[in-house]
Order: C-alpha cells, then sequence, then structure tokens
C-alpha cells in the first residue's frame, strides 16, 4: 500500500489518506478481506496524529470501503468494491451522455473529442 | 482511560498565579504544552508530579491521584526529564545505570544500553563535562528504559541539533505505538510539535488559552492576505488575529467563514500559535 502525503497539498491529511486508500481499493491493489495496518501503526508510520488516521479508517467505513472487527483490525471489505465501481460507471456514463449532446450542439466530431480526451489526460500526468 | 486528569489545577505566587487548568489527556496520545517563558509550562509539568504542591484542584496520573499514598507506586510508571537534567556532576552513564536500577522496580538495562548507543553517549565521561545536548539526551535515555508509560519531558528537545531532535521525536513516536504509553512534552520549537502530536495545549500567563486536537487547530484556522479594504469588509467575526502593514494585512481566520475569493496560505501550528498568542494581548 502506497499513502503521501503532500504538506502542499489544500486537502486534510485524513482526508489524504481516505482519497489514497480508496482509490488503492477501487483500482484492485488492495483486495477485499485484505488486512490494513492498525490505526495506530499507520500513524506512526506517517509520523501523523493517530486522531488523523482514525478519521480516515472511520470515514472509509462508514462509506463501506472497510469493515472493522475489534480486537483484531480492519479489512477491506467484500462486495462494496464491485457496487461502488459500478456506481462510478455509470456516473462516467451519465456524464459522457452531457458531452455528446453539448458536442454535437456545437459539431464536434468524436475524432476531435477523443483528441481533447487525450489532451486532458496527458495535462493531468 | 484518562492518562491526565486535571481539574482546577491552582498554584498561585506573589507575581504569577498558575489558573484553574483543567484538561483530560487521554492515553496513547502526545501532548504538547506550548506558550512563552514563563507561560506556567515547567510549573504545570512539576505540579503533576506533585513536585510543587498545588493550591487547589485534582490531578491524577494513569489513574491515581497524585497526592494519594499510592501515588510512589505510580511513579515507577512514569518517566520525567526535567528541563535540566539534575543529576549529581561526577556520576557517568554507567554508574547511573546501575542507581537507577535499584531506584527502579522495572529498570531494564539492556533498553537503557540501546539508547547509549542509539544517542552516542560516552559510558565512562563524567556527567559535569556533558554538553547540554548530551546531559539532555542522557536523561532521556535514562526516562525511557523503566518500562514507564507516561513520559513527562520539559524543553527536552531543546538545545539539541536538529538531526537529534528529530531522532528524539522518532522515539517518542515508535513510544506511542503502544496505545497504553503516554507523552507530554513542552516546547518551543513549534514545528516538533507539529511534527508529532496528537493534542496541543497553549499555555500563556498562566492561563490554558487553548487545548484542543492538532488537526482540528490546522483544519479550523487558515491564513489569508487581504488589502485594507478587504479587511474592513471582513466580518469580524470570522477574524481570530492580523497583521496589519501599509500595503496589505494577513490575517488568521476561521476557515469555514472565509470569503469564497480567497484561497488560504498554506499555514502552520506555528501561525496559529502566533496569532492566538497575539489575539490574547489584546484588551478584551
Amino acid at each position: 500500500m502506497n499513502i503521501l502525503i503532500s504538506n502542499a497539498n489544500d486537502k486534510p491529511i485524513y482526508e489524504q489518506i481516505y482519497t489514497q486508500i480508496r482509490n488503492q481499493i477501487l483500482a484492485g491493489d488492495l483486495q477485499p478481506g485484505q488486512a490494513l495496518p492498525s490505526i495506530r501503526a499507520l500513524a506512526k508510520d506517517l509520523r501523523v496524529s493517530v486522531i488523523t488516521t482514525k478519521r480516515a479508517y472511520e470515514e472509509l467505513e462508514k462509506a463501506g470501503y472497510l469493515y472493522t472487527i475489534p480486537a483484531k483490525g480492519s479489512y477491506v471489505a467484500e462486495k462494496n468494491t464491485q457496487l461502488i465501481r459500478e456506481a462510478y460507471l455509470t456516473q462516467i456514463e451519465e456524464h459522457m451522455t452531457q458531452i455528446l449532446s453539448l458536442a454535437t450542439s456545437c459539431g464536434l466530431s468524436l475524432e476531435e473529442l477523443v483528441e481533447m480526451l487525450r489532451l486532458l489526460c496527458q495535462d493531468n500526468q | 482511560m484518562n492518562a491526565i486528569d486535571c481539574r482546577d489545577l491552582t498554584k498561585s505566587y506573589q507575581d504569577f498565579t498558575l489558573d484553574h487548568i483543567t484538561f483530560s489527556l487521554p492515553t496513547g496520545c502526545i501532548l504538547g504544552l506550548v506558550g512563552e517563558n514563563g507561560a506556567g509550562k515547567s510549573t504545570t509539568l512539576k505540579l503533576l508530579m506533585n513536585a510543587l504542591s498545588r493550591d487547589k484542584g485534582t490531578v491524577s496520573l494513569l489513574g491515581s491521584d497524585n497526592k494519594s499514598p499510592t501515588f510512589l507506586q505510580t511513579k515507577q510508571d512514569i518517566g520525567v526529564v526535567l528541563d535540566d537534567a539534575c543529576l549529581p556532576e561526577v556520576i557517568t552513564p554507567q554508574e547511573l545505570g546501575k542507581l537507577m536500577a535499584l531506584t527502579y522496580i522495572h529498570w531494564n538495562q539492556a533498553q537503557y544500553e540501546h539508547y547509549l548507543d542509539r544517542f552516542a553517549i560516552p559510558r565512562k565521561k563524567q556527567f559535569k563535562n556533558f554538553s547540554r545536548g548530551m546531559k539532555m539526551k542522557l536523561a532521556i535515555a535514562a526516562a525511557l528504559s523503566h518500562e514507564a508509560k507516561l513520559l513527562l519531558l520539559d524543553e527536552a528537545t531543546s538545545g539539541l541539533d536538529p538531526m537529534i531532535r528529530d531522532e528524539v521525536l522518532d522515539v517518542f513516536n515508535d513510544f506511542t505505538r503502544d496505545e497504553d504509553h503516554t507523552v507530554v512534552f513542552s516546547s518551543h520549537i513549534v514545528s516538533d510539535l507539529e511534527k508529532i502530536c496528537d493534542y496541543i495545549a497553549f499555555l500563556h500567563k498562566g492561563k490554558l488559552i487553548l487545548f484542543e486536537e492538532k488537526d482540528r487547530l490546522l483544519e479550523e484556522y487558515a491564513l489569508i492576505k487581504l488589502s485594507p479594504q478587504q479587511l474592513a469588509e471582513l466580518d469580524p467575526d470570522a477574524l481570530v488575529g492580523v497583521k496589519e502593514n501599509p500595503y496589505g494585512a494577513e490575517a488568521l481566520v476561521c476557515r469555514a467563514q472565509i470569503p469564497t475569493d480567497f484561497i488560504p496560505e498554506h499555514t502552520s501550528l506555528e501561525d496559529i500559535i502566533l496569532f492566538l498568542a497575539k489575539d490574547q494581548e489584546l484588551p478584551q
């Protein structure tokens, strides 16, 4: 598991941890059932407050990405990841439909759209 | 359980009063105590250990009242490092180890040796010939070697070079990997506190101005730069502190109430403390 905390980032630290763990779960880098480091160990390794990691885990649990067994630890949740991925796909499809309708109204071709997306991708990298 | 429960702790001197200090610190946390010289940090730490007798209030450490007869037992579980390490002039680290083995039931010689090596402390040098930094390191090594559950440190990192300071912070950090372990340390070096603390307590002229989770502080406040006109338009409730110059101003504001067109600066704990301290100076 990789977690990089940036102080230059505007986002609060707990949110940075939240997002990075979530993304790794969604990407399949963290498998369902896999044990996550304990709240305390993660805090000490990252040199952040225990309160921070606790909050990140709580939010992840609330959103259904992980579950906690008292006195044992936290694990990546099983079924939800598939559902969440589906939800993301649906969202992407909705956005794409909007893009298509906008593109048609200003006469943009599919090639031009693809080119735009490619440029955006490069910028993001 | 709370490692420290402190209620209405009060101590008066002719020219200084530590005024109704109340806070609770959960176990497994690191508390940073900040405040200007003479704010009452050392007094507070001494009162916690009952090295000074309080005028009023209650203090309990690791669940035991510090004036009860059983507190002597509890003291075995508390490691203390005071501002100046008060050790005999002619003692050597090696001898100190023997002395401590007689003092503490759970003295761990191997642990002590480990820290002597880690901090590169010569074993056979007399204490009076130590530099300030080395004295501090020796005191920290001793405090960490009797299986303490609570560490109280007064200015333990000041006078140390940045590398050793970082190392000492690492040691504190590792120490609290065990959720029964708690650290309280006072420091002027706010960046040290920002690195590892879970809670921040801010003392000012004998009063506890603030006791808060560090993250919440960083989340709650933000620094923005603005022109004098913008400053005049700003909601006074949102404003915590302000530094003005002829061309503009720097203001600490509640993050939630920042007007939408401002982008907050990178705000450090030091900024927040400085502004809050300044805020206290103003006549209320």
